[in-house]
C-alpha cells in the first residue's frame, strides 16, 4: 500500500492541516507519499521533504496550478492517484474543494471527513451534524478521503528526509481563472491549530464588542471564532465561523461567549478539550455541553475574565 | 439562459435526529422533512437571477422517494418554473447522485447548475465537484457572491482564510454558502400555482445510469456523550478552575 497525501499550503508556506493527514495516513499504514501542487512553491517541498514519516515529495510545479484551481489540480490528482491505494487531502476548503473531483474523474465514492481509522478500508465519520457517527467500509481499488484535522494528532513537522521528485504533468483545463482574494489578515493563531479558542455569538450584539474578544484572546495567545448567529448578523467575515459548515475546532480550551448552543455549533467544537461558557441565559443549551458553565452578563464577565488569566 | 437547479429532501435542520437501536442508520419515522437548507439557498439564486432577467427557465431536480415531490412543489412556488424527479428509494451515494445529474445536464443543457454545498444529512459537500467532474464543467464552490456576464459566471467563494473570486466558462456548476442569500418564502397563490406547473418523473433505468457504491454503511452510532459539568459562581472562580483543575491555561 502506498498512500498520496495532498499537501495543504497556501503557495508560501505548508499548512499544519497537512501534519494530521499525514498522521491519518500513518494509521492506514504503507509507503507515504505528499504531493505539492501549486507554483513557485519550492519552500513547501522543502518543509514537506522534512515531515516525519514520508518517503517521497512529489512537487508539481505550474502557472496552471496556481490557486490550486480544482479544474486543473483535481485531473493531476487523479492521474497519479491510480498509481496508489489511497488518496488523502484535509478537510479544508481546499481539500473539499478538489478531492470529490478527483473522486468521481476516478469513478470511485468519497469518503469525506473521516475522524478516525478502523483498518485500510475502514474509517468512521460524522453525519447530521456529528449528532450520529458512520463506519464506513470502502471497496474502491483507489481510496479517495478527505481527513478531518481534529480527529488525528499532527505526526512531527521535522524529522523526516523525503526524496524531491518533480512531476511533469500539466493539466490546464481552460475553464476557469482565479481573480482575486480578500484574506483576513490577524496576528493571531489560525482558528483550527489554536490551543485556545474564543467564540462569540449573537449575545455580542454587535461587531465592535468583539474587542472584549480580541483583549481576553491576545492575553490568552487564543484564537477567535464566532457563530453562524454572529456571522450571519455580520458582526464578523465568515472566516471565523465554528460550526457543522465552518471551521471544526478541537482546541485545550474553548471559551464560548454569548453564544446559545445551536446544533451546528456544537458540531463546530464539541470535541474540544475543556468547554467554557459564558452567557446570561441559563437555560442556554451551550450549558450541557460545557465544563465550566458561568451565568453572568458578558460585558462584565469578560473584561473581569481579561484581568483576572 | 436555462439554470438547472438540486434539491436534496432531507431531515429539517430543527430535528434532532437518533441513531436507530440496531445501529443500521439514523430514526426517519415520523421525522419532519424539508428542503436542505443549502438547496434553499440555491433555488433562491436561481429565482433572482431569473429576476434579473439573467435567466429565462429555471429547472428544478430532485433525485429521492416520490415524496421528494414535496419538495420540487416547493421549489416551484419559490419560482422554479419546471421540475424532475429522478425516483429512486435507495440511499444514492454522492456519485450515484452526480452521475444522475450528469444524465439530466445532457438531457436539459442548462448554462449553469446550482447546488447547495452540502446536504446535511450525509454532510459530504461532494455532489456539485463530482457533477463538475463529470461533465467537464468548472466549478465555483461554496459561493457567496454569484455575478453572470456574457458567457463567464465570477464566483466568489467562501474559503478558510475569507474570499476567493474566479472566473468560470459558462456552462459551469455553483454550489451555495450560507451567506450566498437569504431565501424568501412561498406565498400562498405561488403554492397554489406551483400545483399546476409541469413535473416530470425519471427513473435511473430510463436515464441509463448505474449507481452501484464503492461505499459501504457499516454501522451507525450514537457520538460519545458529552456530559455538562458545573456552574462556577464567579469568574474568579472560573479562573481558579481553569488553572488549578483543568490547567488549560
Amino acid at each position: 500500500m502506498t498512500i498520496l497525501v495532498i499537501a495543504e499550503h497556501d503557495g508560501k508556506t505548508l499548512a499544519p492541516a497537512t501534519l494530521n493527514t499525514v498522521a491519518a495516513a500513518a494509521k492506514i499504514g504503507g509507503d507515504i507519499n505528499v504531493l505539492v501542487a501549486g507554483q513557485g512553491i519550492g519552500a513547501v517541498a522543502e518543509a514537506a521533504a522534512k515531515i516525519a514519516g514520508v518517503a517521497k515529495v512529489l512537487v508539481a510545479d505550474n502557472a496552471a496550478y496556481a490557486h490550486q484551481l480544482p479544474e486543473n489540480v483535481a485531473p493531476l490528482v487523479a492521474e497519479l492517484g491510480k498509481g496508489y491505494s489511497h488518496v488523502l487531502a484535509a478537510a479544508t476548503s481546499n481539500g473539499k474543494n478538489i478531492l470529490p473531483r478527483v473522486a468521481a474523474q476516478l469513478d470511485v465514492d468519497q469518503i469525506s471527513e473521516i475522524i478516525s481509522v478502523v483498518s485500510a478500508d475502514t474509517f468512521t465519520r460524522p453525519i447530521y451534524a456529528g449528532n450520529a457517527i458512520a463506519t464506513v467500509q470502502s471497496t474502491a481499488p483507489v481510496k479517495v478521503i478527505t481527513v478531518r484535522a481534529t480527529g488525528f494528532d499532527p505526526v512531527a513537522a521535522e524529522g523526516g528526509s523525503a526524496a524531491v521528485e518533480a512531476v511533469a504533468a500539466v493539466h490546464d483545463a481552460g475553464t476557469s481563472s482565479f481573480v482575486g482574494e480578500e484574506l483576513a489578515k490577524s496576528d493571531r493563531p489560525e482558528l483550527t491549530a489554536a490551543k485556545i479558542v474564543v467564540s462569540g455569538g449573537r449575545g455580542m450584539q454587535n461587531g465592535d464588542n468583539f474587542k472584549h474578544l480580541y483583549a481576553l484572546a491576545d492575553k490568552l495567545g487564543a484564537a477567535v471564532g464566532a457563530s453562524r448567529a454572529a456571522v450571519d448578523a455580520g458582526f464578523v467575515p465568515n472566516d471565523m465561523q465554528v460550526g457543522q459548515t465552518g471551521k471544526i475546532v478541537a482546541p485545550q480550551l474553548y471559551i464560548a461567549v454569548g453564544i446559545s448552543g445551536a446544533i451546528q455549533h456544537l458540531a463546530g467544537m464539541k470535541d474540544s478539550k475543556v468547554i467554557v461558557a459564558i452567557n446570561k441565559d441559563e437555560e442556554a443549551p451551550i450549558f450541557q455541553v460545557a465544563d465550566y458553565g458561568l451565568v453572568a452578563d458578558l460585558f462584565e464577565a469578560v473584561p473581569e475574565l481579561e484581568k483576572l488569566v | 439562459m436555462k439554470v438547472l437547479v438540486a434539491v436534496k429532501r432531507v431531515v429539517d435542520y430543527n430535528v434532532k435526529v437518533r441513531v436507530k437501536a440496531d445501529n443500521s442508520g439514523v430514526d426517519l419515522a415520523n421525522v419532519k422533512m424539508s428542503m436542505n437548507p443549502f438547496c434553499e439557498i440555491a433555488v433562491e439564486e436561481a429565482v433572482r437571477l431569473k429576476e434579473k432577467g439573467v435567466a429565462t427557465e429555471i429547472v428544478v431536480v430532485s433525485i429521492g422517494p416520490t415524496t421528494a415531490q414535496e419538495q420540487l412543489r416547493t421549489a416551484l412556488a419559490l419560482g422554479a418554473d419546471r421540475a424532475i424527479l429522478v425516483e429512486s428509494a435507495e440511499d444514492l451515494t454522492s456519485l450515484a447522485v452526480a452521475k444522475l445529474l450528469k444524465a439530466v445536464v445532457d438531457k436539459e443543457q442548462p448554462q449553469l447548475v446550482i447546488l447547495g454545498k452540502q446536504a446535511i444529512d450525509s454532510d459530504n459537500n461532494q455532489t456539485g465537484q463530482m457533477l463538475a467532474a463529470l461533465t467537464g464543467y468548472g466549478q465555483g464552490t461554496f459561493a457567496s457572491k454569484v455575478e453572470v456576464a456574457g458567457d463567464k459566471v465570477a464566483v466568489t467563494r467562501e474559503v478558510d482564510g475569507g474570499a476567493q473570486t474566479v472566473s468560470l466558462s459558462l456552462p459551469a456548476i455553483v454550489t451555495t454558502d450560507l451567506r450566498l442569500n437569504e431565501p424568501r418564502y412561498a406565498s400562498l397563490p405561488n403554492i397554489m400555482k406551483a400545483k399546476k406547473k409541469p413535473l416530470e418523473v425519471l427513473t435511473p433505468d430510463a436515464l441509463g445510469v448505474s449507481t452501484a457504491s464503492t461505499n459501504k454503511t457499516l454501522k451507525v452510532e450514537a457520538p460519545a456523550a458529552r456530559s455538562a459539568g458545573i456552574k462556577v459562581k464567579s469568574v474568579a472562580e472560573l479562573v481558579e478552575k481553569l488553572k488549578n483543575e483543568a490547567k488549560v491555561i
